[in-house]
């Protein structure tokens, strides 16, 4: 389409020729412009899935059938079978603001702390969720960013998850200040080369990366079955490896249950660490160089399989942190179909955080939070968890599509940077 | 595009593709000696029955018996002859070669594995034949609408919710066909749903996929939870579609019970496959839809509705994606479980892209991952010493090594993945 354009301006190739009335909209703030659309697609999803909750329930339907009858009565249903199923997906997630004040009433009352943590469990447990999204998403989005489509993330995150455990268990009686860094270091490792054979295949012969992650996936759904099975199997019945050592484990803000961890720190600062070096550092240049126009980057004398591979590398790494945050920080161990899930959310969230490190952050907490809050919404309001699949899907939806939003909600068009996310089959 | 370095890049590419080939067939000939032919007792037989037992459909003809060692041996000499072939001349045919390699390795394995035993190599294929199917019916949905450059990565959505419809609707009206009219209608719309958002709202194809895939994920365990586990009498309880044996055909010695003896779905899935490759390639609508794909602005200055032809094939697409679903319910266990696609529709894209576009081809991958899926479930009742995970690994490190090796370069349609806009 504007393939002149783009070979002038590898930078801001996919930048849409802003349109000529741009000075006029400059009232409205830009950072309120970049947002309004996916707050409004958030709310358009929440809006959907509460229609979806609302027909789905028996209360409402037989409500409904006598809804000439008592309107009002039919109404209420419909309200009160919302209004449970989010209520208990907002106190699943974030918690009651009622009990915290009481917690740290008390707290300040008898010095007693307890209260106040048991109020706050259900956020810091969606925290120590949000953890693995936020790197598995930030993989995603290096790979987006060198033009690559990572599928592959579920499998790093296993893969990862799997090397940190073994590292963390079958070595004994090392100082924690050695043994977590390298327990880390080999999810991260494992990840890494799961993602580089990907990156170096593509690089080389040009063997679509969309194909072979997926088939590293499936490869890697066998590897952990066997050996959960097998050589990783912890004595007993149930397919899964042994409790890792003590100096493996991300140590935990708070006493048990709360699980949340050093591991959310470790992912903040990987997102600024991915900051740095997609927006600071040369290599960083050339890879969003490579992914915003591989033709113009080559002809700036920039090596496409050396970027392929550092990207796809860097992306396996931090999907396997993920998994390795995963499991110094939460579970401990490995089961099996530990890593269901994530490739797909990782994928989602990066398109949802726009690809650059501090949406994905943003992405992440959403993301992580309603997954958390999910569990309870399921046993409290009886709403079965894939709401929020239904809900999320929905929400790339219309990020991906602003043009429904803007024709919804009568908004004139936006002047927001498109960015390339993929590349059809690779070219 | 300076034309010099593209031509020069290409005969490198030629050269190492040419090199990695041979290399292959040469490795893949030293592994069928190492794996397979040393340490075996001699004197060995391998059994390969070629006659189902106890069908009465079939003219019987004798078992097939092998001598192991020499059998195996054979092979590898054929593997590194060819092999040798391609390093010194060069065999123009990556099909042929991939074939070969395929064969030999494949072949010596199964002698190995059924060595001093014998194997229901009939009842195998047709196994592989009917795993094959909701693959290839997933890969043909990505041929048409890739030849019209609508990248469709939805279609494990578009079958899960065809799956679903065609099982709940068969429950409902006691009527098989009736579900997989169902399933078809169901893959249509969602298939209708990716095309509106890539082609009117130009969203970028394979996010509107992936979004597809969620919802579609999301919404069936969302239904099956809430409904079809709870009252699964009235709603998820179909039966399934019966085995048609083909008069006359189904006589045919080792055709017979593989092919003729199937359900309506593995019929339909090879009538398609059949009609697709003849539409795609000798009719005006064929050469239309791959103009579309290839060069969608000449297409429409010669007057070819660009946008229309897409919508048509995506939207035909999620017909037979969604006889794809059908088959997983009513094709095959009469039940819906939650995820129970687990993977097909990917696959199907990767049997799309093995088989270069080429409905065809997309045929000849499925059956190698269909022939795979089965060969494991042999391996576990013959007790071999390789763990199954293992073989259930082979065909995708087979396709990473053909996709990286062999195969290389295969031609996605020019235009793919990208929106077109009319000026």
């Amino acid at each position: 389409m504007n393939a002149k354009a783009t070979q002038t301006n590898p930078e801001g190739s996919a930048q849409k020729e802003a349109p000529k009335s741009e000075g006029k909209r400059r009232q409205v703030p830009r950072f309120f412009q970049v947002l309004l659309v996916p707050a409004l697609a958030i709310l358009t999803g929440f809006i959907i899935g509460a229609i979806v909750i609302a027909v789905s329930n028996d209360a409402v339907i037989a409500a409904f059938q006598n809804f000439f009858h008592a309107p009002s009565a039919a109404l209420a249903a419909t309200w009160k079978a919302i209004a449970t199923a989010y209520g208990a997906l907002f106190s699943g997630s974030i918690g009651s603001f009622t009990e915290i004040y009481h917690g740290i009433q008390s707290y300040y009352a008898t010095g007693d702390g307890k209260p106040f943590l048991l109020a706050i469990y259900p956020f810091t447990e969606s925290l120590a969720t949000v953890t693995p999204y936020i790197l598995a998403g930030l993989a995603v989005a290096v790979g987006f960013k060198c033009g690559l489509f990572n599928i592959g993330a579920e499998g790093q995150f296993g893969i990862g998850a799997l090397c940190s455990a073994f590292v963390g268990y079958s070595i004994h009686g090392l100082p924690w200040f050695i043994h977590l860094p390298l327990a880390l270091l080999a999810g991260a490792a494992g990840g890494a080369i799961w993602g580089a054979i990907p990156g170096f295949l593509k690089g080389l012969t040009g063997a679509h990366e969309v194909v072979t992650t997926i088939m590293m996936n499936y490869i890697s759904f066998r590897l952990s079955d066997w050996l959960l099975n097998g050589p990783m199997k912890a004595t007993g019945y149930r397919p899964l490896t042994p409790v890792i050592e003590k100096s493996a484990m991300l140590p935990r803000f708070f006493p048990d249950p709360q699980r949340f961890n050093w591991g959310f720190i470790l992912a903040l600062a990987m997102a600024v660490f991915v900051y740095w070096f997609l927006f600071k550092t040369t290599i960083g240049f050339e890879i969003r160089s490579v992914g915003a126009n591989p033709d113009g980057a080559r002809y700036a004398g920039m090596n496409i399989v050396r970027n392929f591979v550092i990207a796809m590398t860097l992306s396996g790494a931090l999907a396997g942190l993920a998994g390795t945050s995963q499991v110094l920080g939460i579970d401990h161990w490995v089961g099996q179909g530990f890593s269901a899930g994530y490739g797909f959310d990782s994928i989602a969230i990066a398109l949802l955080g726009q690809s650059h490190p501090l949406g994905v952050v943003l992405a992440a907490f959403l993301w992580g939070t309603l997954r958390s809050g999910a569990t309870r919404m399921q046993s409290l309001a009886g709403v079965p968890l894939e709401i929020i699949s239904i809900i999320q899907g929905l929400v790339i939806v219309f990020v991906a599509a602003p043009a429904i939003i803007r024709w919804i909600y009568r908004i004139r068009a936006i002047s927001t940077q498109t960015i390339v996310l993929t590349r059809g089959w690779g070219k | 595009m300076t034309t010099n370095l593209v031509q020069k890049n290409e005969k490198k590419t030629n050269l190492r593709n040419r090199l990695a080939a041979g290399i292959l067939l040469l490795v893949a000939g030293l592994a069928i000696i190492l794996l397979f032919g040393l340490n075996n007792k001699p004197g060995l037989y391998t059994t390969f029955r070629l006659t189902p037992q106890g069908d009465k459909n079939v003219i019987p003809i004798p078992d097939l018996v092998l001598p192991v060692q020499p059998a195996i041996y054979i092979l590898a000499i054929v593997a590194f002859f060819v092999g040798g072939w391609q390093l010194a001349r060069g065999i123009r045919s990556t099909g042929i070669l991939a074939g070969v390699v395929a064969f030999c390795f494949v072949a010596a394995f199964l002698i190995w594995a059924a060595r001093d035993n014998s194997m229901d190599l009939v009842g195998m294929m047709n196994t592989s034949l009917v795993r094959a199917t909701p693959i290839a019916l997933a890969a043909l949905c990505g041929v048409i609408s890739e030849r019209t450059a609508v990248i469709n990565i939805g279609i494990e959505g578009i079958m899960l919710v065809s799956a679903l419809a065609s099982v709940m609707v068969a429950t409902l009206m006691h009527n098989l066909y009736a579900g997989l009219i169902a399933g078809m209608l169901a893959g249509m719309i969602v298939a209708g749903l990716h095309a509106i958002l890539c082609i009117k709202f130009k969203v970028d194809q394979i996010i509107s996929g992936v979004a597809v895939n969620i919802v579609g994920t999301g919404a069936t365990s969302f239904i099956s939870n809430r409904y079809m586990q709870v009252h699964a009498e009235q709603l998820n309880n179909s039966g399934v579609f019966p085995n048609i044996p083909i008069p006359l055909l189904v006589k045919i010695p080792i055709l017979g019970p593989v092919i003729f003896e199937n359900n309506l779905i593995v019929y339909l899935m090879l009538i398609l496959v059949a009609v697709i490759f003849v539409l795609l390639f000798y009719t005006r609508w064929g050469l239309r839809t791959r103009a579309v794909g290839e060069h969608p602005k000449a297409a429409d200055t010669l007057g070819v509705n660009v946008y229309l032809t897409r919508y048509v094939n995506v939207i035909l697409g999620g017909l037979i994606a969604g006889v794809g679903g059908a088959y997983f319910t009513i094709g095959s266990v009469g039940r819906f479980d939650k995820l129970m696609t687990a993977g097909k529709g990917f696959i199907g894209l990767a049997a799309m892209i093995f088989g270069n576009w080429n409905p065809i081809g997309a045929l000849g991958s499925s059956l190698i991952f269909g022939f795979a899926d089965s060969l494991q479930v042999k391996m576990q009742i013959l007790k071999t010493p390789i763990p199954s995970e293992f073989l259930q690994m082979a065909p995708y490190i087979v396709t990473i090594i053909v996709m990286a090796g062999v195969v290389g370069g295969v031609h996605a349609p020019a235009a793919d993945g990208t929106a077109y806009e009319k000026q």
